[in-house]
């Protein structure tokens, strides 16, 4: 228990640290961008964010299929906890790739592929934590969670394809891409260290979140 | 079995299908009055208002599939089911898609009379897009109907789910009669089918797997 709080104070303490790191590289290190100029750096917000939104989506397919296999709780819990930061950073995605658009494409919204994919996985999500509300009886909870979170999960490239063909003006991926990456060392090494950042602030609230689940299991019964 | 069971108290009862048939009756007033009566705009709109014809449809049959066990209090049968559960799943799916096709056709001859626009040509490809659709659309639907049928507020939860779920088979279906009623080959239109028998198979193969925990409960 003890040891339990401990580490995630630790993770609260390095998350806050490499936060504040990231934040000092994005405005200190990395260099103003010739053609977009400051604005550009929402970049070291908005790339962060989508990247922890798919690794939180990612831990709520693992554990969907892991409540159903074995229907141990703490499998449930780790779907709830990494689903409700995994809206939030997508939330994040959406929010600072629209203030991001404002200036460079010139429009807030676009119906782009990316965008609309993005979208489509904020909604799915959401659906699945409203789910989650409507129900009270945990086990029963837990297993309609899994199924939405299963079929999501197995969606997201279905959806991701056939957006794809329906429109695009968002740039290609540069970073997963399959090229090596043409971005200039300052850029990507902040990069970096905000994406550390966000992983390390997903990690925490994920902690924290699966703990008041926890508690919330334990005392209704 | 299932299909038998349902399509019985289908033909005995015709609640649903009487009522689905008139709605989407009431959608084409809709369409028509919403959209001025300008003929270019309904035929420049026409594969969309097709499959958003099919898709409102769809929600409250899909919504409904599992309410006759609910409401009758048989659930227990269903769950007692000897043998695999995905067969009880197969069923109402099978049934669910019965009762689309039938709502796909009244929509058809409805469009084809109020809006004089020939089908004919493009039937068999059309017919095609159609069908991996529907498959598409009551995959899920009949999934998430199971899951919400015991549910608060389940008339909303439901196409809260569904829509983002299927928004790639509206997309493929949508863009595939484009294809076709633009009177190209089917070829074509072969991308997004091939997308939308992906989808099928994906949902079927989910909605198989895991229908035994959605039952349970």
């Amino acid at each position: 228990m003890a040891a339990r709080a401990l580490a995630s104070r630790v993770l609260g303490c390095l998350a806050v640290l490499a936060l504040i790191a990231g934040l000092g590289a994005a405005f200190g290190y990395a260099p103003r961008e010739t053609v977009q100029g400051n604005v550009q750096r929402i970049m070291y917000l908005h790339v962060p964010s989508v990247l922890t939104a798919y690794l939180a989506f990612a831990l709520v397919f693992v554990g969907s299929v892991g409540y159903l296999l074995t229907r141990r709780p703490g499998w449930d819990r780790l779907a709830l906890s990494a689903a409700e930061p995994g809206v939030l950073f997508t939330g994040i995605t959406i929010a600072s790739g629209s203030i991001w658009g404002k200036p460079t494409w010139g429009t807030w919204w676009t119906w782009d592929a990316r965008l609309t994919s993005t979208a489509v996985l904020f909604l799915v999500y959401a659906g699945y934590l409203l789910l989650r509300g409507m129900v009270d009886e945990p086990d029963r909870r837990a297993r309609a969670a899994a199924v939405v979170g299963i079929l999501g999960a197995a969606n997201i490239p279905i959806v991701h394809f056939s957006v794809k063909w329906w429109r695009a003006l968002h740039q290609p991926s540069t970073i997963l891409g399959p090229e090596p990456s043409p971005i200039a060392t300052p850029i990507a090494a902040t990069l970096l260290i905000n994406w550390i950042a966000f992983t390390l602030l997903f990690a925490y609230l994920l902690a924290k979140r699966m703990e008041i689940a926890r508690l919330e299991d334990t005392h209704a019964g | 079995m299932v299909v038998w069971k349902d399509i019985l108290t289908e033909r005995r009862s015709k609640e649903s299908l009487n009522a689905l048939v008139f709605f989407s009756l009431l959608l084409l007033f809709v369409f028509q009055f919403s959209l001025g009566p300008e003929r270019a705009r309904i035929e420049a709109a026409l594969p969309g208002l097709l499959w958003l014809g099919f898709i409102l449809s769809g929600l409250l049959a899909f919504g409904r599939t599992f309410l006759i066990e609910r409401e009758n209090d048989c659930w227990e049968g269903l769950v007692l089911t000897p043998g695999d559960k995905s067969a009880v799943y197969l069923g109402k799916l099978a049934g669910n898609v019965l009762v689309m096709v039938v709502v796909e056709v009244v929509l058809l001859v409805l469009f084809a009379v109020f809006f004089a626009i020939d089908f004919m040509p493009f039937l068999p490809g059309l017919a095609a897009v159609l069908a991996l659709g529907t498959l598409g659309l009551a995959s899920v639907g009949t999934l998430f109907g199971a899951i919400t049928a015991q549910m608060r507020a389940r008339e909303l939860l439901f196409p809260v789910l569904l829509l983002p779920a299927v928004v790639p088979v509206l997309l493929a279906s949508v863009s595939a009669t484009q294809t076709v009623l633009a009177g190209d080959r089917l070829a074509d239109a072969a991308a997004w089918l091939k997308l939308l028998a992906a989808a099928d198979l994906v949902y079927l193969v989910v909605g198989v797997l895991t229908f035994e925990f959605v039952l349970e409960g």
